[in-house]
């Protein structure tokens, strides 16, 4: 079976340090969509196998409930990477994020890796699912090659962070970023998979964090890494569709059931028909305002 | 005229006839102060006028929290004097109160009663230092023992931070502020009406009068002088903040919706919130609603905090009832504000009145354990050691009409909700909600609640399931072993005995 | 796993467990232990380090261990980690999950 689900609510992705015990035990508590928790970066490099054995022991022993569980890897090209894959991939992980995501043989390489181990543990060969963090001029420039490379994927991601200084830039208003943005979304649609936005570091400034996320999804991004639990509400709160969409969306709906009542393959709303991107797109919508307004998503 | 033709006259209460006025003064109001007034030399001289006998009972405030340097002095002093067999009845006692142990083990005192216990004189007394055990009572038990006679003090020994030489004392100064002020003292104030004498110890000797007072002269018997009644930074510190805490934030926001899908959200509602950084936090998320629904509070109870100021300030509550400051922004609030009103502990809580905890719609509280009857702990760790105080949990949580109870699932590895508390301090009857980070429970006994929640949208779980969720997470811990020998009594606000605390096993 | 170095792993903070590990000859596995939940879980985080290290098939270390209400499966990774350094080895043995 596999233990990644292509479609679905992917607004907000929780950043967890994989060195720090406190916070992965605590992180399940909020309502991210999904939780990362990360040997890369946060890792000091004399750390990788405490952080390794304390993800993997993780994973195997606490309840996430139906989180998805995405544990960013460190690059191939280090050796850490394999090493990471060897111990999450047994573990249980949903999705693997592979950092600094250059070209669709990067993807390629860590698949391969990745089916390996599932062999050799007797698992399930495509279980595993993927992400690509694109973090380069030349990832970006590559993007849809890299959105197509593999089935396993689930989307792709901006890394901002490392591609700002690539293009001799800083992080500033978002316009640095509006092509590196503009063609992730373009190649992950094209891939039929998520697109989804960096981090945002100033946890105090929730102004500006909610009009990056503003940006992002009017651009058409499925969700944002957080790195704070105080980022989620806000973040959540730039998802929920507005009250007049949401109206036109359940009054779509009501017009499909009428017909499908009826008998009839066609379905109008106010004269106007109704055809299938107008349909999905109020599907999402509704899908999107039921998961906002979830008061507790605690499972017994 | 003879008095005794007067038809009646026997009926009414008097003195005979009028015989002319005593000697009138003629001195300045300047001069007079000066003599005839309650000052003392020190606090020996106030002591032997007292008539302070060995196997009376003293009190204390704890107004002065942390900061207090007024029993240890007043202990030392006694202690040199020669007294034995005190009791202590303090309206509770902190961590910098442990030279009580050397007085313990020397017998200058041999008893004591408080609302709470922490730090190294905790330690000892649950490892066995007394042989009497000790009695903790809520802020309305207390102040109910106390004006019933159920607890009788001789002599109230009472910090003020200002006192003209009258006696008329206060928690701060309105002439000006010495360095210290606590706000309100409205634990003193019912010790002041009700102890037999009272001695009010000042670092701030102001004219008369000390208006407006606390304590009025009329309750003191003796003022005395001396240089250091506390540490100002162990006092108070400026403004209690909000927990940035991730955790804390999320049960508070939750425990906010709690309150308003139950129903006591509404125009004119009524509330006190713990000082914990959850419960505190609740405020907050109020605060939002209360601005974007146009609501407004009639008031506000209990120790009071910096942010229950600055919405008084901003309107979104009319009055506050202050029967302790938390900080210094509180005190200089009640300083300011003629809206913000300070109360003695009878007022508060005192089960034998229609107290103010009885107008509460609802009250926010913390616990370090609840079990699975909802009962709460917050006097004992899960270790077995007295580490907190009952303040006005019982009293609160009683009174409110929604009584929540804001705790993380666990802390560190200690689960917090428990199939049976180390110590009851507030029994489960008095509990309507537990809001926890990984759910909320309603108790059975409020299936009115259970539905509004439902109805909001709220996810409710059972406290069962909490309590497995938290024994899943942790793992069972071994149980606490304790001997035979009774080291504490927890009473309920009624003063009857609701649970013992046993000495813990080495 | 032969232990050859002393270790350690893991950090002071809350939630974790500081274990520092020495190879001995004979002896078994000893444990010095410091805990804040000493009384309520002591004899537990005993069990999980005892079992993670035999487990290892180490059987003589001296071990000395600083915890901060760590959970098990903390303990046992802080463990393990310390292990592997100890032998100087990166021949990690993963089990999938069940």
């Amino acid at each position: 079976m596999k233990r990644y689900t292509k479609d679905r609510l992917r607004r907000s992705m929780m950043f967890v340090p994989g060195n720090n015990p406190g916070m992965i035990r605590d992180v399940h508590i909020y309502a991210a969509d999904s939780i990362m928790f990360d040997l890369e970066d946060s890792v000091a490099y004399t750390e990788k196998d405490t952080a390794r054995f304390l993800v993997y022991n993780a994973l195997k022993t606490l309840d996430f409930g139906k989180k998805e569980i995405v544990v960013r890897i460190n690059d191939l090209s280090s050796g850490l990477g394999i090493k990471d894959l060897e111990a999450i991939v047994p573990a249980g992980v949903h999705v693997v994020r592979l950092p600094k995501t250059d070209s669709a043989q990067d993807v390629i390489d860590c698949e391969k890796e990745i089916e390996h181990i599932e062999r050799e543990h007797g698992m399930e060969v495509g279980s595993t699912g993927m992400m690509a963090a694109i973090e380069s001029a030349n990832g970006v420039l590559n993007a849809r090659e890299i959105a197509h490379a593999s089935d396993r994927l689930i989307g792709i991601a901006l890394g901002a962070e490392d591609y700002v200084t690539d293009l001799k830039t800083t992080r500033a208003d978002g316009i640095e970023l509006l092509f590196a943005r503009s063609m992730i979304l373009n190649a992950a649609r094209s891939a039929g998979i998520a697109a989804l936005d960096t981090v945002f570091s100033d946890v105090n400034n929730e102004e500006g964090f909610i009009a990056e996320a503003t940006l992002v999804k009017k651009l058409g991004f499925d969700g944002k890494s957080v790195i704070n639990p105080r980022q989620i509400e806000p973040l959540h709160r730039v998802f929920m569709p507005s009250e007049k969409d949401l109206n036109k969306a359940y009054a779509i709906m009501e017009a499909i059931e009428d017909a499908k009542k009826r008998g009839s393959g066609v379905a109008s709303l106010k004269g106007k028909m109704i055809d299938k991107p107008v349909v999905l797109r109020a599907q999402r919508l509704i899908a999107l305002y039921e998961a906002g307004t979830r008061v507790d998503d605690q499972e017994d | 005229m003879d008095v005794k033709k007067i038809p009646h006259i026997s009926e009414i209460g008097n003195h005979g006839a009028y015989a002319g006025i005593p000697a009138k003064s003629v001195s300045t109001f300047d001069e007079r102060t000066k003599s005839g007034n309650k000052i003392v030399e020190n606090l020996e001289a106030a002591i032997k006028a007292s008539g302070l006998k060995d196997g009376m009972t003293i009190s204390f405030h704890h107004h002065f929290r942390n900061g207090d340097h007024v029993l240890n002095y007043v202990i030392d002093t006694l202690a040199k004097m020669g007294f034995k067999n005190l009791t202590v009845a303090a309206s509770s006692l902190a961590g910098v109160h442990a030279p009580l142990i050397q007085h313990i083990k020397n017998g200058v005192v041999t008893h004591i009663e408080t609302s709470g216990l922490r730090g190294e004189l905790a330690e000892e007394i649950s490892r066995g230092l007394m042989d009497f055990p000790i009695v903790f009572r809520s802020h309305g038990g207390r102040a109910a023992a106390i004006e019933s006679g159920l607890l009788h003090i001789d002599v109230a020994f009472l910090g003020a931070p200002s006192c003209d030489p009258y006696g008329n004392a206060n928690g701060y100064s309105r002439d000006d502020d010495d360095g210290i002020a606590c706000g309100s003292l409205g634990y003193a104030r019912t010790d002041a009406k009700f102890a037999d004498k009272v001695i009010i110890l000042t670092n701030h000797l102001v004219p008369y009068p000390n208006a407006p007072f606390a304590i009025p002269e009329s309750d003191v018997d003796y003022v005395v002088k001396i240089e250091d009644i506390g540490d100002p930074a162990g006092i108070m510190s400026g403004a209690t903040r909000y927990t940035k805490n991730p955790k804390e934030l999320k049960i508070a926001q939750t425990a906010a919706n709690v309150v308003e899908a139950a129903g006591y959200f509404y125009d004119g509602f009524t509330m006190q919130m713990g000082s914990g950084g959850a419960s505190l936090a609740v405020a907050r998320y109020l605060r939002q609603k209360m601005i974007d629904q146009g609501i407004h509070a009639r008031f506000a109870l209990g120790g009071i905090t910096s942010q229950i100021c600055a919405m008084h300030e901003e309107g979104l509550i009319d009055k506050i009832l202050d029967v302790q400051s938390f900080d210094l922004d509180a005190a200089l609030s009640l300083k300011k504000n003629h809206l913000h009103q300070q109360i003695d502990a009878v007022y508060y809580a005192s089960h034998l009145h229609n107290s103010a905890v009885n107008k509460l719609d609802f009250v926010i509280l913390s616990a370090l354990e609840i079990d699975v009857g909802f009962n709460v702990n917050v006097l004992t760790g899960s270790d077995g050691v007295i580490r907190g105080a009952i303040g006005g949990h019982p009293d609160t949580a009683e009174g409110a009409s929604l009584s929540i109870i804001v705790a993380p699932l666990c802390r560190g590895r200690i689960p917090c909700v428990v199939d049976h508390v180390q110590t009851v301090i507030t029994p489960g009857a008095a509990i309507d909600v537990l809001v926890t980070d990984q759910g909320v429970a309603v108790n059975p006994s409020r299936p009115d609640v259970a539905e509004k929640l439902t109805a909001a949208g709220i996810h409710l779980t059972t406290i069962e399931a909490l309590r497995d969720k938290a024994l899943a997470e942790v793992g069972t811990p071994d149980p606490i072993r304790y001997t035979d020998k009774i080291v504490g009594l927890a009473m309920y606000r009624d003063n009857t005995v609701l649970d013992v605390i046993r000495q813990i096993e080495e | 796993m032969k232990l050859k170095v002393p270790s350690t792993a893991g950090t002071a903070e809350s939630n974790d467990i500081m274990v520092a590990l020495k190879p001995a000859e004979a002896g078994g596995i000893q444990i010095s232990l410091q805990s804040n939940v000493m009384q309520q879980y002591g004899r537990q985080i005993r069990a999980v380090i005892t079992e993670t290290l035999q487990s290892l098939g180490v059987e003589n270390a001296e071990v000395d261990a600083v915890d901060k209400g760590a959970l098990d499966c903390t303990i046992r990774a802080r463990t393990a980690a310390a292990a592997y350094r100890a032998a100087e080895s990166d021949d990690y043995k993963w089990e999938a999950k069940k």
